[in-house]
């Protein structure tokens, strides 16, 4: 602060005269405050980071490798050996297919369900802010409301419904789960968002004739992209990383990846090979990494917007 | 009353009015026809369900939910269950324990992050990456890490440090610590990122009058900023809050409940009674259990957010 004073508004300098340095020093980088902040911040980063490390490392180790070496330690070689064996040989349960089935199951899993999601939340959205009907409010309420239920309590009835629907331990069954407890948040986030956008473009498209679905898919839709991506982030991330749902209602042939993964590791049989547990680790989230990199600061929207309330 | 939309129904309210009842109810037909999947779900499932779960917790059901009404023999059974009052007493002590800190740093982090740091984004990026990973994720990578022979314990005494001992995970009474670890690491970046949102909401003008009174910084954060944050902290609260009742992935993942029963959750009690153990009737009444918990936590949040200021969220 007081260097910049001096800088801007000293006294003249007299011609001829050796410019002397004025005014106090300016202030270095390491002052005791810097140093505590980057140092808490880096040692926090550390803690974040290792797993990250560890998971990474490992994964490119053999076992004698691991066996006698450290947990620190970088792998002697890069050695794909364990990624090959995480994704087409490794035991998950009964079959030692890798994870290669799971990955496809999860993908499966996680478009249909994300798309349809997304679709009838933004529908509600719409309906509650320009279509509202005796009623409509009292339902999104306890469908907010409801976001907080804990799943365990409403486990074992869907179970049923999904058994009497004939699509118990199928996918069909994995996606309507999502379905239906992706609905409250993202219902939330569509109707906040077109509670922001100005009320007039809907009242001229009244006025001109149009419809509930004309509006919507002519009018709403294509302003409406910045919050699709945010809800296609909260979605794909909040699908792929599911594991209750896999393993509930997925059935034993159509397991997800990550009910895979834990099955791998997990597993009582055998002597555990850490290299491909980690391997498999890493392959595991390597989807939502890649969202949350690609996507960045969008990411971090949807995780705020999906705060909100819900 | 013809409660169409407030905005934007004065046309509609024209058209309707020569029609009769009839009228009324195919009065935004569309939109009623386009919620119906949003019907279904609040009344069939968030309601219905519920509902279901709750009658049947009050019966015997064993392997099918057939049995017949018992009134409370369930929850007493419930609460006269070791395994139910050690899953009880751990959530509660992760959960304290979490919570505090989770917030603490949460906060902590997100005031340095404020402070004009240079490559902010950085550290942002390293904080919150672990939220985007699944709770089984992350459950196994710190499995290993804490695995006692070969992950930091191993290494540590590898490198000369015979004594150093880091036992947590397969130390009954150190296990929920163990937990902690783990969940802190996934979820201290989602709290710091909200805390950050929100102590950039406050006013610059908050911050130049405390530093012309001459207000330490320390304080200014606890007694005018931290009060001012009031909404963002307790949309923090409830949201770890419900996280933690619904805590099960993180310890099927890094513990399965073990060591011996030392770490279990009521979450998984639930689902081991429902799908394994083959008494639905004891699941049920945990299950229900958990509900109320929630909304222990809710129903407060719900009305000071909603109470008073009108309906209109």
């Amino acid at each position: 602060m007081s260097t910049t004073a001096t800088m801007t508004g000293s006294a003249p300098v007299a011609p001829g005269q050796a410019v002397e340095p004025r005014g106090p020093r300016p202030k270095p980088f390491f002052t005791p405050k810097k140093i505590m902040i980057y140092s808490t911040l880096i040692f926090f980063s550390l803690y974040f980071l290792f797993p990250l490390y560890v998971m990474v490392s490992t994964s490119f180790k053999t076992m004698p490798e691991i066996r006698f070496g450290s947990i620190f330690a970088l792998p002697n070689q890069i050695n794909f050996d364990a990624w090959t064996r995480a994704w087409t040989s490794a035991c998950t349960g009964l079959t030692c297919n890798g994870l290669a089935p799971g990955f496809w199951n999860s993908v499966r899993i996680t478009i249909p369900s994300t798309i349809v999601s997304i679709f009838i939340a933004a529908i509600n959205g719409y309906a509650l802010v320009n279509w509202r009907f005796k009623g409509s409010e009292i339902f999104f309420a306890i469908l907010i409301f409801g976001s907080f239920i804990p799943y365990q309590v409403m486990l074992y009835p869907l179970v049923m419904i999904t058994r009497e629907l004939g699509i118990f331990g199928k996918l069909e069954a994995v996606i309507l789960i999502h379905t239906i407890f992706g609905m409250p948040i993202l219902t939330l986030l569509f109707r906040n968002y077109f509670a922001s956008l100005p009320q007039e473009l809907f009242k001229a498209a009244r006025v001109d004739g149009a419809g509930f679905w004309r509006i919507f898919f002519e009018i709403m839709l294509p302003m409406s992209l910045p919050i699709f991506v945010v809800a296609l982030i909260l979605q794909i991330t909040g699908i792929w990383n599911d594991f209750l749902f896999g393993a509930v209602f997925a059935g034993t042939h159509n397991q997800p990846m990550t009910v895979q993964l834990n099955n791998i590791v997990n597993s009582a049989q055998g002597t555990p090979e850490y290299n491909v547990n980690m391997a498999a680790t890493v392959l595991t989230g390597l989807v939502p990494l890649i969202v949350y990199f690609v996507s960045g600061k969008l990411f971090v929207r949807g995780v705020a917007a999906g705060a909100v309330k819900g | 009353m013809a409660d169409i939309a407030v905005k934007s129904g004065e046309e509609a309210r024209d058209v309707a009015r020569p029609g009769l009842l009839q009228k009324t109810f195919l009065k935004n037909l569309p939109a009623k026809i386009a919620a119906l999947p949003m019907m279904a779900t609040v009344l069939v499932v968030f309601v219905g369900c519920t509902i279901w779960t709750i009658y049947y917790s009050f019966t015997n059901s064993k392997l099918l939910p057939t049995g017949k009404f018992v009134g409370f023999d369930q929850y007493e059974r419930l609460f006269t269950t070791n395994r139910w009052n050690i899953s009880v007493t751990n959530l509660i002590t992760y959960g304290a324990m979490s919570l505090v800190l989770t917030l603490g740093l949460g906060f902590l982090l997100a005031v340095l992050m404020d402070q004009k740091i240079r490559f902010e984004s950085a550290f942002r990026t390293i904080m919150l990456y672990p939220f985007a990973l699944s709770f089984i994720v992350t459950g196994l990578v710190w499995q290993w890490i804490m695995n006692p022979t070969l992950g930091l314990q191993g290494a540590m005494r590898n490198l000369g440090w015979e004594s150093f001992t880091f036992d947590w995970i397969s130390n009954p009474r150190m296990v929920l610590f163990a937990l902690l670890i783990a969940g802190l690491w996934q979820g201290v970046g989602f709290c710091m990122i909200l805390m950050l949102a929100g102590l950039r909401g406050v006013d610059e003008e908050i911050w130049k009058a405390a530093r012309v009174d001459g207000i330490p910084t320390w304080r200014t954060y606890l007694s005018i900023v931290l009060p001012m944050m009031r909404g963002v902290l307790v949309t923090a609260v409830v949201l770890i809050g419900s996280g933690i009742v619904r805590l099960y992935d993180l310890v099927v993942a890094l513990t399965n409940g073990g060591p011996g029963i030392s770490s279990e959750v009521p979450a998984k009690y639930v689902v081991n009674y429902m799908f394994s153990g083959g008494n639905i009737g004891q699941a049920l009444a945990a299950a229900t259990m958990m509900l109320l918990t929630v909304m222990i936590i809710m129903i407060p949040w719900a009305y000071l957010e909603f109470g008073g200021k009108g309906k209109r969220a």
